[in-house]
C-alpha cells in the first residue's frame, strides 16, 4: 500500500512535469520516468509482463520516436517532397499481403479456443511462478489470447487509428513553409505527392 | 548492394586473413627495452675530437658554422698561446655550441672541417625536459682527453663506435646538469627546477 | 547437512540478494575492465602489433592505468549544453546496462541458488529488452544535451540505427522463445538440454549475431561514433568519469549481449559433447568469451558501413529475413509440436 501511495504520487508527478517541463526533451524525460514508474506499478501487481511490454512498447519504441522528432523538430525537411510515387507499383503487393494477413488473423481468431477465464490472484506466490502460462492474471497466454480473441476488433481498429495519426501528423508538419523554389530548381521529372505550396487543410 | 552482400566467400576470406595474423610473429621492435642496431653512417650526436696527444683537433676556422644550412653551429676562436695551447696551430675554438634543436643533422660540418674535429656519432637519444640542455657546449662535445687517436680520427683504439648502447656507456655526454649551464636561461632553470631532469 | 540447509534458509531474502548483486556487480566490472584489455590485445595481434604491455606483466594493469587516468581527467561540461540531462544521460547508460545482470543466469542454481542468476524473472528477456530499450536513452539524450552538432549527429543515427535493428534482433529471439515455450532464461536454457537452438534457429542466430552487433553499436555498425565523419560521436563532448560512464555501458551492453547469445542459442552452461564434469559456470564463460572473441575479430576484419546501406540492410534484408524466420518457426511448431 505504502509501495502504491509513492509510486502513485511519483507518477502523478512526472506527469506533471513532463507537461510544463520548459524544454520538450525534459518533457520526454519525465514521460520517460513516467512510463518505468507505470511499469513498476505493474510490477507490484504481479503483472510482469504488461511491466515489461509497458517499458519495451513505450519507452523503447514510441518515446524514443518522439525524442527523434523533437531533436530534429527544425530540420526543415519536408517528407513528400522527394522521390516519385511509389504507391502504384507497390498496391498490389501491399493489397495481397495484407489480405493474406487480415485472413490468417481472422481464421485463427475464429478457430482458437475460447479465451479462458482469467483467474485474478494478485499477490499469492502461485501468480509469481507462472506467468507464461495460461489462465493467470498478466500472463503471455492471457495476452495473445484477449488481443487476438476477444478484443480482436479493438485492437485492430487502434492500429488502424494510430496509422492514420501517424500519417495525418505527417501530412500536418511536413509542409509547412511553401517550397516552389526548390521544386522549380529540382525539374519536372519528379513529382510530388503532396504539391507544396498547396494549403492543406488545417 | 545486392552483389556485395552476397559475396559471403569474400567474407570469410576477410576473417581468415585477420585470424591468421592473430599467431603471427609481432615485428614490433620495443624500443626502449631493445634496441635496433644503426647504419653505420647514421647522423646522429656531434662530438669534438682530439688528436692522440690529448690537443684539440678544432682550429677554431668557422668553416663549420658556415657550412652549416641550419646555423646551428656557433665558434669563436681565439689564439693559442705558448702557456695555453689547445690545438696545434695558431687558433683554437674559445667557444664551440651546436644547438640541437636547430641541427638538421646533415653532417655538412663534418664535411667542412679541413682538421676532422667535428664528427657526427650515431647517438640520437638526447632527449631532456629543458630546451636550454640542447645547446650543447664544448665541455659536452669534446671527447675524454684519452680518447684521441694520432693523426687520422678512424683509426682510434676502440674504432669509431657505432654500437649504440656501447657509445653510450662509454661517452656518458648526457650530463644533464653542465648541460643546463650551457647557457643563461638553462642555468637559471636549473636553479629554479622543482623535481624535474636530475 | 541439514543444520547447513537450515542456516542458509535462516538467512533473509533481501540479504542474499545484496550479496548476490554485490557479487555480480564486482565480477561484471572487473570483467568489463578486462574484456578492454582483451580487446586491445586482441585487436593489436590481429594487426601485427603487440599491444598494450608496459603496465604490469603483459599489460595485465593495463585497465587500473586506464581507470586512473579516467578517473582523474577534468570533467568538462560545455558552455552550450544542457546541464541536467548532459549529466543525467551518463547514468541512464550505465543503469541500464548494470541493471541486465540482474536477470542474467550464469549457471545451473545449486540449492541454494547461488551460481544462479540474481533474480530468475519469468519475463527475463523481455526485461532485458527493456531495458536495453531505455538505453538507447542514454545516448540520443546525451548526444542532444552535448550542444554541439557532432554529437547530435551521432545521437540521431544511434537512434534509428538502434530502434531499426531492435526490431530484428527481438524478431530473431521470438523464434527461441516460441521453441522454448517460455520467456524465462532458466526455462530458455533448460529447454536446450538436448540440442542448441543455434542449429534448428541457425537463421534467427546469424540474424541476432549481426543485429547484437549493431544494437551495441560496435564496429563494422560503429556509425553512432564514427571517428572519422563524427569525432566521437554523441560522447564527443564529454570527458573524464562520465565519458568513462559510457565506455562501462558499451563494453558491459557487448558482455550482455554475449551472454544473450550464449544463453538462448549456444546452450547456456549446457555442456558440449558430454563433458559434464567441466561445471556449468565455465562453460557459460567459455561460450560467452567465444562469443566475445567473435564480436573483435568482426571489428579488426569489416569496414564500416555506410549509413544508408546500415538502414537499407536492416529494413530491406534483416527485418524481412527475422519476419521469415519468426513465420517459419511459428508453422513448424503449430503443425509439429514436439515436447522440446
Amino acid at each position: 500500500m505504502i509501495a502504491f501511495w509513492v509510486l502513485a504520487l511519483a507518477l502523478i508527478a512526472s506527469g506533471v512535469f513532463t507537461i510544463t517541463a520548459s524544454k520538450p526533451v525534459y518533457s520526454v524525460v519525465g514521460l520517460l520516468g513516467n512510463f518505468v514508474v507505470l511499469a513498476i506499478l505493474y510490477l507490484t501487481l504481479q503483472a510482469e509482463f504488461l511491466a515489461v511490454i509497458q517499458i519495451v512498447v513505450y519507452s523503447g519504441a514510441i518515446l524514443v520516436l518522439f525524442l527523434f522528432v523533437i531533436a530534429l523538430l527544425s530540420s526543415g525537411v519536408k517528407p513528400f517532397d522527394e522521390g516519385t510515387n511509389r504507391l502504384p507499383r507497390v498496391l498490389i503487393p501491399a493489397l495481397v499481403l495484407g489480405g493474406i494477413a487480415l485472413v490468417t488473423i481472422v481464421f485463427s481468431a475464429v478457430r482458437s479456443p475460447s479465451p479462458a477465464q482469467p483467474s485474478i490472484t494478485a499477490g499469492s506466490p502461485g501468480a509469481l511462478g507462472q506467468t507464461g502460462e495460461a489462465g493467470v492474471f498478466g500472463s503471455v497466454a492471457n495476452f495473445g489470447q484477449t488481443l487476438f480473441t476477444t478484443n480482436l476488433l479493438p485492437f485492430e481498429v487502434t492500429a488502424l487509428l494510430l496509422m492514420v495519426a501517424v500519417i495525418g501528423v505527417v501530412l500536418l508538419a511536413g509542409d509547412d513553409v511553401p517550397s516552389r523554389l526548390q521544386v522549380r530548381e529540382r525539374g519536372t521529372e519528379r513529382e510530388p505527392i503532396v504539391k507544396s505550396g498547396e494549403p492543406l487543410t488545417r | 548492394m545486392r552483389k556485395n552482400l552476397f559475396n559471403v566467400g569474400a567474407l570469410f576470406h576477410g576473417f581468415r586473413t585477420t585470424f591468421s595474423y592473430f599467431f603471427y610473429k609481432k615485428p614490433t621492435i620495443e624500443y626502449p627495452s631493445v634496441k635496433k642496431q644503426h647504419a653505420p653512417r647514421f647522423h646522429g650526436l656531434h662530438e669534438l675530437r682530439r688528436y692522440g696527444d690529448g690537443k684539440e683537433r678544432c682550429i677554431g676556422c668557422e668553416l663549420c658554422a658556415i657550412a652549416c644550412p641550419a646555423n646551428a653551429i656557433t665558434v669563436i676562436g681565439a689564439e693559442n698561446t705558448p702557456e695555453d695551447r689547445h690545438s696545434p696551430g695558431e687558433r683554437y675554438a674559445a667557444k664551440y655550441e651546436i644547438d640541437e634543436l636547430r641541427c638538421i643533422f646533415c653532417g655538412l660540418c663534418e664535411e667542412a672541417c679541413p682538421t676532422d674535429a667535428i664528427v657526427l656519432t650515431p647517438r640520437f637519444e638526447m632527449a631532456d625536459y629543458r630546451r636550454g640542455a640542447f645547446v650543447y657546449a664544448k665541455d659536452r662535445l669534446l671527447v675524454a682527453p684519452d680518447e684521441g687517436v694520432g693523426q687520422a680520427p678512424d683509426e682510434r683504439p676502440n674504432g669509431i663506435p657505432s654500437d649504440l648502447g656501447m657509445v653510450s656507456e662509454k661517452k656518458s655526454t648526457v650530463d644533464v646538469a653542465t648541460g643546463y649551464d650551457a647557457t643563461a636561461r638553462g642555468k637559471y632553470l636549473k636553479e629554479h627546477r622543482r623535481g624535474l631532469a636530475g | 547437512m541439514q543444520a547447513a540447509a537450515d542456516l542458509i534458509n535462516a538467512v533473509p531474502f533481501w540479504l542474499i540478494v545484496l550479496v548476490k548483486s554485490g557479487i555480480v556487480l564486482l565480477v561484471v566490472i572487473t570483467t568489463f575492465a578486462y574484456s578492454m584489455l582483451f580487446e586491445r590485445k586482441i585487436m593489436a595481434w590481429m594487426q601485427l602489433r603487440p599491444g598494450p604491455n608496459r603496465v604490469g606483466p603483459w599489460g595485465l594493469m593495463q585497465p587500473a592505468a586506464d581507470a586512473v587516468k579516467m578517473m582523474f581527467k577534468e570533467d568538462l561540461t560545455p558552455n552550450t549544453a544542457d546541464p541536467l540531462i548532459y549529466k543525467l544521460a551518463p547514468f541512464i547508460s550505465l543503469i541500464t546496462a548494470m541493471g541486465v545482470f540482474a536477470v542474467i543466469p550464469f549457471a545451473e542454481p545449486t540449492g541454494t541458488g547461488f551460481f544462479g542468476a540474481i533474480g530468475d524473472v519469468n519475463a527475463g528477456i523481455l526485461f532485458v529488452f527493456a531495458l536495453t530499450s531505455i538505453g538507447i536513452y542514454g545516448i540520443s539524450l546525451a548526444g542532444w544535451s552535448s550542444g554541439s552538432k557532432f554529437p547530435l549527429l551521432g545521437s540521431v543515427r544511434a537512434t534509428a540505427q538502434m530502434i531499426s535493428y531492435e526490431l530484428s534482433m527481438t524478431l530473431s529471439v521470438i523464434g527461441v522463445l516460441i521453441l522454448a515455450g517460455t520467456t524465462s532464461l532458466m526455462g530458455i536454457v533448460h529447454a536446450q538440454d538436448r540440442v542448441w537452438f543455434v542449429i534448428p534457429q541457425i537463421l534467427g542466430f546469424i540474424i541476432y549475431v549481426i543485429t547484437a552487433v549493431a544494437e551495441t553499436n560496435r564496429a563494422p555498425f560503429d556509425l553512432v561514433e564514427a571517428e572519422t565523419e563524427l569525432v566521437g560521436g554523441f560522447h564527443t563532448e564529454y570527458s573524464g568519469l562520465r565519458f568513462g560512464l559510457f565506455f562501462i555501458a558499451e563494453y558491459l551492453n557487448m558482455i550482455t549481449v554475449s551472454c544473450l547469445a550464449t544463453l538462448l542459442f549456444l546452450g547456456g552452461w549446457n555442456a558440449l559433447f558430454g563433458l559434464t564434469f567441466i561445471p556449468g559456470l565455465i562453460w557459460f564463460l567459455a561460450k560467452a568469451g567465444a562469443f566475445l572473441f567473435f564480436y573483435i575479430w568482426l571489428r579488426t576484419t569489416l569496414p564500416r558501413f555506410r549509413y544508408d546501406r546500415l538502414m537499407d540492410f536492416g529494413w530491406k534484408v534483416l527485418f524481412p529475413a527475422a519476419t521469415l524466420n519468426l513465420v517459419l518457426t511459428a508453422v513448424v511448431v503449430a503443425f509439429w509440436p514436439t515436447n522440446g
